[in-house]
């Protein structure tokens, strides 16, 4: 008898859809105890190989240390939104969790509350290394049960970079050192009046910049109002959002002050998705820029090598301090995220992956770290270390912030909120909302997206 | 040849429908319960069942009905008008034009059809952004310039949606063009219909299934795209080109609401069949 082609083709699928089944299965699970698998997060510009070059170091060190034990890497390629994403995938089940994982302080307290990640206190509490990490940078990757989840690796700050070109003819100081918000806006202004074709100020605002906005934006504003003794956007006490506070209004007041008096870039810019492309690599070496609230790793945009090399960088521009609101102590403030080493609570070989976080964590490799990627030291041996603050222009100022630093609350409705952050500051920037409209409106969402916790201030 | 029993003869499809059913169903099904509990990516330790309140939520959300409104927006400019119309029109044009004029025609638009949708994404941004092309041949005209991404977003993301969709029409139309008898049109002209009668009466009765067909598949096409939108404006300024994919996935993975986003998943689909639907009645081939 013949066979029918329809049996021919259904015996075929089902033995090639089961082999392919069988294989998926097959791999993955279970590895031996003697093999530590480690997930980072690889660039998703293939000419970027800080951190394969750097962990493929380690990793020759630590099997060199450790005879019979191996390292496998499993690099997650993916910018960041969509890594957190795999990462988090990855964590729910005992077949597909690694060893050992990065984790971003700004999810790291979501993915604790997950139940993903295992508590260190037992191996912290051994390793006399932990003595040296900051106290701010320790407390990012705690808890709220009080228990340490991750080891950080280096962190980054904020300040203001202007441009001495810009502010010669502006007749501005080339050691500039604006003691409060006024003094930032009254040399924007000066720049506006002065050299005309310039934005004078860049605040990145709105949905479209995302997170950036909201941290090198709005939060520079924000923790520098106050006393500074307490976060303006969350009380610990409590474990409510604050919300109606006279802070988050000035903040606002603040950006719609840049975006009303065309202090800032156009509206249009602004608000165009990939404008940090333009800031980083047109305006800034251009000399179109007069002062910018940004991060500490922009001079990875100018290394050679990169999309916009500028070696000279640091002969035209200057740094300063961001400052408090009225020049309270402490007199500035800075933000800071950064990453940290985690132990998923579904690893199978945990301890070999803590040793390989010491491996990770030495002064040496640590500092080799930090200056490969532009990272600010939180190893306070490191921070000191004349190696480290003389390898790139600008690491002795950034890491000078770290005193001075503040923390996201990185609790699971942080996303949420700071979404809601960068609603607020898109209204007063295309000035559809007043700053008391686009506060109440702020209030309103942190209400419905946390479930109702929130606490007046 | 022997008939053997029915069920002996089906025996052969078993495997197929039951790794049919494992890796299609089963991943659909779980689809459809996640859209009823509220799960999340991360920050919860437990799930559970919600029944229709992800569903309550969504109605209650304004950027959700905003996300509904663009969408149909989106849909209706760039699937039905768009690249339907352009489609059939660049069709009957090629039929009538030379052998250079047709593949030349064809290739560029099938060029913008291969491309991927990052890819016309990102040259479809270069073109609208304030120091892109259209201004630049708005200022050679001396007609006022304007940022298109920021005053009509949903505009834009549409003409891009029409750039790189209209080809698939366009093939579609140019099969369908191509199975009118000549000798009906000729007839036609003799009885002395005119181009626009023809057109009326013979060509779009004649290609009615074709058309149906290419509003289907289009709108559906078009209900799901994301990565050119993403690219050129991310759903902004604000929310006013958030298209429901976008709000999906702004729900799902950058609040990490899976439940929520999957509700809406399921709203999309709802809106899509809806569409079919529509069409399927209004185009009803008459026997």
């Amino acid at each position: 008898m013949p066979v029918r082609p329809t049996a021919a083709l259904s015996a075929l699928l089902t033995t090639a859809l089961s082999v392919t089944a069988l294989a998926a299965c097959g791999s993955g699970s279970g590895h031996g105890p003697d093999t530590v698998k480690v997930s980072y997060k690889q660039s998703t510009d293939n000419s970027v190989k800080v951190a394969d070059t750097y962990l493929a170091g380690v990793k020759e060190q630590f099997e060199r240390e450790h005879p019979g034990k191996k390292v496998e890497f499993v690099p997650i390629k993916a910018p960041d939104a969509e890594y957190y994403t795999k990462l988090q995938q990855m964590l729910r089940s005992p077949r597909t969790a690694p060893d050992l994982v990065y984790e971003d302080t700004f999810l790291i307290n979501s993915d604790i509350t997950s139940g993903y990640l295992k508590p260190l206190d037992a191996y912290l509490a051994k390793w006399p290394d932990w003595k040296r990490f900051i106290g701010s940078a320790k407390a990012a990757a705690k808890g709220r049960d009080g228990k340490t989840y991750g080891v950080p690796d280096g962190t980054d700050t904020r300040g203001l970079w202007f441009d001495k070109r810009v502010f010669s003819k502006a007749g501005l100081p080339p050691d500039w050192r604006p003691r409060n918000w006024a003094d930032v806006l009254s040399a924007a202004r000066t720049i506006k009046r002065k050299v005309p074709g310039v934005v004078p100020l860049n605040v990145y605002t709105g949905k479209p910049a995302g997170e950036r906005a909201t941290m090198q934006g709005f939060e520079m504003l924000l923790y520098g109002t106050g006393d500074g003794s307490l976060d303006p956007l969350y009380d610990d006490t409590t474990g409510k959002w604050v919300v109606g506070s006279r802070g988050f209004k000035d903040a606002l007041s603040f950006v719609e002050t840049v975006y009303r008096e065309k202090l800032g870039p156009d509206v249009s810019d602004a608000l165009d998705p990939n404008f940090n492309t333009t800031v980083n690599g047109e305006l800034l070496p251009q000399g179109k820029l007069g002062i910018a609230l940004d991060g500490s790793w922009l001079p990875q945009t100018w290394q050679p090598g990169s999309g916009h090399p500028w070696p000279d960088w640091s002969r035209h521009l200057g740094l300063a301090a961001m400052p408090t609101q009225h020049g309270q102590a402490p007199g500035k403030v800075s933000m800071s995220g950064g990453w940290t080493w985690a132990i998923p609570a579904k690893a199978a070989n945990p301890d070999l992956a803590f040793d390989f976080v010491k491996t990770l964590q030495t002064k040496d490799n640590a500092r080799k770290w930090y200056i490969a990627n532009s990272g600010i030291a939180v190893r306070e041996d490191v921070a000191a270390d004349p190696a480290y603050t003389g390898a790139q222009p600008g690491l002795r100022f950034f890491t000078g912030l770290v005193a001075h630093t503040h923390y996201r609350p990185a609790y699971p409705a942080y996303p949420k909120v700071s979404t809601a952050i960068q609603e607020a500051m898109e209204g007063v920037t295309t000035g559809d909302l007043s700053v008391a409209e686009a506060a109440s409106g702020y209030d309103a969402t942190v209400e419905d997206v946390t479930g109702g916790r929130v606490v007046r201030k | 040849m022997r008939r053997g029993h029915p069920a002996v003869r089906a025996l052969p499809l078993v495997p197929a429908l039951v790794l049919l059913l494992l890796f299609l169903a089963g991943p659909i099904a779980y689809c459809v319960w996640i859209a009823f509990t509220d799960l999340q990516l991360t920050g919860q330790a437990h799930s559970s069942f919600t029944g229709l309140a992800n569903f309550r939520r969504a109605f209650q959300d304004d950027a959700f009905l905003n996300a509904v409104w663009l969408t149909l927006v989106f849909t209706v400019l760039s699937s039905l008008i768009g690249q339907n119309t352009l489609g059939l029109a660049l069709a009957a044009l090629m039929k009538r034009a030379s052998k250079p004029v047709r593949t030349l025609t064809g290739g560029v638009v099938i060029t913008a059809w291969v491309l991927p949708e990052v890819v016309a994404g990102f040259l479809l941004y270069a073109f609208f952004r304030r120091e892109g092309t259209l201004n630049a041949v708005l200022d050679w005209l001396h007609l006022p310039r304007q940022n298109w991404l920021f005053t009509l977003p949903i505009l834009a993301v549409s003409f891009a949606n029409v750039w790189r969709g209209t080809a698939f029409s366009m093939l579609v139309y140019s099969a369908a063009l191509d199975e009118i008898p000549a000798e009906i049109t000729e007839a036609a002209e003799v009885d002395g219909a005119g181009g626009w009668r023809r057109l009326w009466h013979i060509t779009l009765p004649m290609i009615r299934r074709s058309i149906g067909t290419n509003l289907m598949l289009n709108t559906l096409q078009t209900l799901s795209v994301f990565g050119l939108i993403w690219v050129m404006t991310r759903g902004g300024p604000g929310d006013r080109s958030q298209t429901l994919p976008l709000f999906m996935y702004e729900q799902a993975f950058q609040n990490s609401m899976i439940g929520y986003g999957t509700a809406v998943a399921l709203l999309l689909l709802l809106v899509g069949s809806l569409f079919s639907v529509v069409y399927l009645r209004l185009l009803r081939t008459e026997v």
